[in-house]
């Protein structure tokens, strides 16, 4: 053995003592796993931020993914918070039970899923009855809803995503359990929202659909109606459900939420919490916060 | 004795490393195989095979992989005609013409291109490369194949620029010797004697180029678009299988059909860079005798 080895030896057997330092701390350090939904993605950085700055001895880890993703995760036990911006399938409730898992939900705000296009586009209003066209094929240029004689790109989200979810079950098939309808097949999925962001702000015949948290002046919001009224998304439209395209975002826990997880949501739901979702872009569960900016 | 005793510790360690990758490999395929064969049982192996239509969210879902297969066949055709020829010209470059001092710059910039992150590239594809493309050829969206193939050519680059150039510079001298005997130029005897000779390690180079775009997952998941459609052209975005799995896997519940369907998508995949790493190390091995 030479003193290259002692050395090493030396480091090695620091690092396990390290590590045993940091387990016994661990005693008092809390972490709190949360896996879910890329639209809320940055509230919830952001209110974790917050709340991290107030409790130092609790770490959080946040990732995304996907709504999907999140539920998989709250099912496999890898997650304590499961975010979501849709609500929990059948199968799914039944997969969670067989496996020992109460999903409990908690609604932490709402959002509005946002339609963009590229700020060019002379497009300002389609009903839901047009999207619906424009996102299953049936109607594939701009020229049909007042716009330049330009092929429509409709921009996706993977199929993980609980926008996705969303938009397919109210937009693509229009609210109709039964209805086979599918997203017209040359849609592009992207990754990310912003991926959307990104496409739609380069690409003049681009459309794509994403929650109002990631709505900014690179892109222009479309106005959607039901019927008559053409309303763009904003807290108060949402709010009073006005505008078609509204919906809650969840937290799920496995069973009623406890210790530090369940101070997070009491966190997330205080006043504080609901105007870092308002500051991040979304829709407070309590109206008296917006009443009060 | 205590010299042995080492000697005999160390041995069994690397012996046993050896086996364990062995070992790692089988159970990678045969837990592939397990899960696609339930697949199988439930869905029919024609339609997964033979399918047009990739829809595994839809009542019912179908998993026909044909539009997967072709999209991932299209990026790497687009991208291996992109980086072979360039790829060998530079190998030729650094290994015969290039000066001692550019030639040890070069062989360093290319370890550098080698170790850009893959995640990198794919926002140089999002942010710069897609626009410029739709801008350039008149399409409707970036998101294409073309961007995926040039993103992947580039990744590939550093395995066919260093491959090669070791096989060229790896030709016995004699060759050389006899061709400038003969009268050849620089170039008849590069292009005629040394190119031929050198040919199984470059093609070697070549399929390890191919083995490493088809699997490549990231860039293609950011750039081309995901489309799961029967592609016509380089220039449509389509889906690849490596994009479809990391796309979908995260949320399927495991045990669920379409869980199963991506296992079945990896199988596949499997078996397609075994093939290729394999045809690589036959090439491989005839250059060394």
């Amino acid at each position: 053995m030479g003193k290259k080895h002692i050395i090493l030896l030396l480091i090695w057997s620091s690092f396990i003592i390290g590590c045993r330092k940091t387990d016994t701390v661990g005693g008092q350090v809390k972490i709190i796993r949360i896996i879910g939904s890329d639209t809320i993605v940055n509230a919830v950085q952001m209110i974790s931020e917050d709340f991290v700055g107030e409790n130092p001895q609790v770490k959080i880890a946040i990732t995304g993914g996907g709504s999907g993703v999140g539920i998989a995760s709250l099912i496999s036990k890898t997650t304590d918070i499961a975010t979501a911006s849709r609500e929990i399938k059948q199968e799914e409730i039944d997969m969670a039970k067989r496996r020992g898992v109460e999903p409990n939900e908690t609604i932490i705000g709402f959002d509005g899923v946002a339609l963009i296009v590229n700020k060019n586009n002379p497009v300002c209003c389609l009903t839901i009855n047009q999207l619906h066209d424009i996102f299953t094929g049936k109607k594939t240029s701009w020229k049909d809803f007042g716009g330049k004689d330009l092929h429509i790109v409709t921009l996706s989200r993977e199929v993980s995503s609980g926008t996705y979810s969303y938009f397919k079950e109210v937009v693509v098939k229009l609210g109709k359990k039964s209805s086979t309808s599918e997203f017209s097949s040359d849609t592009l999925l992207l990754s990310s929202s912003q991926a959307i962001v990104e496409e739609v702000a380069v690409n003049e015949d681009a459309i794509g659909y994403l929650g109002m948290g990631y709505v900014s002046d690179r892109t222009k919001t479309i106005k959607v109606a039901k019927d008559a009224d053409f309303i763009a998304p904003d807290v108060n439209s949402v709010l009073s459900k006005q505008y078609p395209l509204s919906r809650p975002l969840y937290f799920f826990t496995n069973g009623p939420a406890q210790g530090v997880t369940k101070i997070f949501i009491d966190f997330a739901l205080s006043p504080e919490g609901q105007k870092l979702m308002v500051e991040s872009g979304f829709v407070p569960r309590i109206q008296t916060i917006v009443q009060k900016d | 004795m205590f010299k042995k005793i080492r000697e005999f510790i160390i041995e069994s360690c690397i012996r046993l490393s050896g086996l364990l990758v062995i070992l790692f490999v089988i159970l990678i395929f045969l837990l592939l195989l397990k899960e696609s064969l339930s697949l199988f049982g439930v869905y029919p192996i024609k339609d997964f095979l033979f399918g047009t239509k990739w829809l595994p969210v839809s009542e019912p879902p179908k998993f026909g992989i044909i539009p997967l297969v072709l999209g991932s066949i299209f990026v790497t055709i687009g991208a291996i005609i992109i980086c072979v020829p360039l790829g060998v010209a530079t190998a030729m470059f650094i290994a015969e013409v290039a000066p001692p001092t550019l030639k040890h710059i070069l062989k360093s910039l290319v370890e550098i291109l080698a170790s850009i992150p893959s995640v990198v590239l794919g926002f140089i594809g999002i942010v710069w490369l897609g626009p410029f493309l739709k801008e350039t050829f008149h399409l409707n969206t970036g998101m294409c194949g073309l961007t995926g193939s040039l993103l992947l050519a580039f990744m590939a680059l550093p395995t066919i620029i260093s491959i090669s150039e070791d096989a060229i510079t790896g030709v016995p001298k004699s060759y050389r010797e006899a061709a400038f005997g003969l009268g050849a130029t620089r170039w008849q005897t590069l292009w005629r004697i040394l190119l031929p000779a050198a040919s199984s390690g470059i093609m070697a180079s070549i399929m390890l180029g191919i083995g490493r775009v088809i699997g490549e997952t990231m860039v293609v998941l950011m750039v081309t678009g995901n489309s799961p459609i029967l592609p016509h052209s380089i220039l449509q975005p389509l889906r690849t299988l490596t994009a479809t799995i990391a796309g979908e896997m995260g949320e399927t519940v495991s045990g669920s059909d379409h869980y199963l369907a991506l296992f079945a998508t990896g199988l596949i995949l499997f078996i397609i860079t075994f093939i290729i790493n394999f045809i690589a190390e036959v090439y491989l091995q005839r250059t060394r005798k």
